[in-house]
């Protein structure tokens, strides 16, 4: 599983952060996301899934 | 597919003694098309009930946000959302690009990581509400004495606003949500002493800078000290009385279902169950399109329903039950798209915060009155409360 974020489209609503704390986290000066792990196991499947679909502005994609 | 002009439906509304959300959602929900209104102020509107319409609504860049194109739809009788021209920098209804810049200054004070480092004033903040409310002997309308001051002293920290004018704050922000016992005039006025006010504490930020997000605002330079007028304006408004009514209707609905009072997950579920936010995002179609089988046209109105969308059962299972076990985080209680709400992670922790912080100091507390026949805010853009009587 690989994750991808497009940064120029996030809205630093932090769904993600919140709704897959090991997989994103926002900048520290920006608020903008961050991929903490872009190839997470299979166990981090589903949270990033959600993840994806929380996200307001459809910044967050996940591939097999 | 597309189809024509269907006819108009009466603007929905939440009858006394109805549960919210209006049962006619379920109905419109099921009909082909969106549904053709007539708004409470005059003129016609397209109303969207169905989740995945509503996301649609909220994320297509042909549709706008801006109060001042034809055709916006005004749901409020007074007020409703400024223009740039009434309060520039209120950017809740402004359109992208212009957009990013305002919503970029901002994101940095409202990650989930800076609200977490916010949440022991926040539990201060809590606790001082609570011991007010507790002063006042055994009962007390918790909408007046503690749901209403929690979001006004909260975001009044955050601003920077020196303790001594924090019931100035309060009491001028209570104005403009009291609709029933303030006319238009009063708020009018509190409206422009509020802008004066902060005009004047932007000044003060300038000279001496604080720890506060007013004065890194001013640092960062990105907005006029015009613009940041406007923001602040913004931030008051649009947390106080949202937050004020899901802290009272959370309060009656947690006491009716206590098996999940101390557990968190309950605060997103209020926020999809209640949905407070219903008639607040507003747009405008800007080119002839498509949505959800129906065509539209460029300078009509558009209403997305937020409590249509979060009671759909194509997106959750049994929606009209109040059930925080399916810990559902896809709710569009705050909107979606590049609007949705900025403020959320504040919401969530102050929510958190006075739910375990309300429940462990007064576990007496109890709904002094039938609680079908509590004064509902039926006639209002947001749902809410005027009133809770409470006992302990
Ligand atoms: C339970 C409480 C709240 C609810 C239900 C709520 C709901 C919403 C909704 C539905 C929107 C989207 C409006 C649209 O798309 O046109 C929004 C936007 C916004 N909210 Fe909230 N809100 C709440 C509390 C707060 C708080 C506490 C703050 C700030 C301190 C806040 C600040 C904002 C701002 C600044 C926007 C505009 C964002 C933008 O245009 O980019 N809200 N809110
Ligand atoms: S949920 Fe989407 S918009 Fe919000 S911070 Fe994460 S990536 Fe950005």
């Amino acid at each position: 599983m690989r994750i991808h974020v497009d940064r120029s489209r996030c809205v630093g609503a932090g769904q993600c952060a919140l709704t897959a704390p090991a997989l994103f986290d926002q900048g520290e000066e920006d608020g903008l996301v961050e991929v903490l792990d872009a190839e997470p196991d299979d166990t981090q499947a589903a949270a990033a899934a959600m993840a994806a679909r929380v996200c307001p502005s459809g910044t967050i994609t996940v591939s097999r | 597919m597309t189809l024509s002009e269907p006819e108009a439906t009466q603007f929905p509304a939440r009858l006394p003694g109805e549960p919210f959300p209006p049962r006619q959602y379920a109905d419109f929900r099921e009909r082909p098309g969106l549904i053709r209104s007539t708004l409470p102020t005059g003129g016609p509107v397209w109303l969207v009930s169905r989740y995945e319409d509503v996301r649609t609504v909220l994320t297509d860049r042909r549709i706008s946000s801006n109060p001042a194109r034809e055709g916006f739809p005004n749901v409020a009788r007074t007020g409703g959302v400024p223009t740039q021209d009434q309060i520039p920098g209120w950017f809740v209804g402004i359109d992208p690009p212009e957009h990013d810049r305002f919503r970029k200054a901002l994101i940095p004070e409202f990650t989930v990581r800076r609200i977490r480092q916010w949440r022991p004033l926040i539990q201060e903040t809590v606790d001082r509400c609570v011991d007010h409310l507790l002063s006042l002997g055994d009962s007390a309308d918790l909408v007046a004495e503690f749901a209403l001051p929690v979001p006004s002293l909260v975001i009044s920290t955050m601003l920077g606003v020196p303790f001594v004018d924090r019931e100035f704050f309060e009491s001028r922000t209570k104005t403009l949500v009291s609709l029933k016992t303030t006319t238009e005039d009063e708020r009018g006025v509190a409206v422009q002493e509020l802008l004066r006010y902060i005009g004047r504490l932007i000044k003060v930020k300038q000279k001496r800078a604080g720890d506060d997000l007013i004065s890194r605002l001013l640092e960062s330079a990105v907005l006029s000290p015009e613009e940041l007028t406007g923001v602040i304006m913004l931030l008051l408004i649009a947390g106080h009385e949202t937050t004020a009514n899901n802290i009272a209707l959370g309060v009656v609905t947690l006491l009716s279902n206590p098996q999940w009072i101390g557990d968190d997950r309950a605060v997103d579920e209020l926020l999809r169950y209640h949905s407070v936010a219903d008639l607040v995002a507003l747009r405008v179609a800007v080119e002839d399109m498509e949505i959800g089988g129906q065509v539209v046209r460029a300078g009509e109105g558009i209403i997305p329903l937020i409590a249509g969308a979060n009671h759909d059962l194509n997106s959750f299972d049994r929606p009209d039950e109040f059930d925080p076990g399916r810990a559902a985080r896809h709710h569009v209680a705050f909107g979606y798209g590049v609007h949705q709400c900025l403020g959320q992670n504040l919401v969530r922790a102050e929510m958190e915060i006075v739910y375990r912080t309300l429940f462990r100091r007064v576990p007496t507390l109890a709904v002094d009155a039938d609680v079908t026949a509590l004064p509902f805010k039926y006639d209002g853009t947001l749902f809410g409360l005027h009133e809770l009587p409470v006992r302990w």
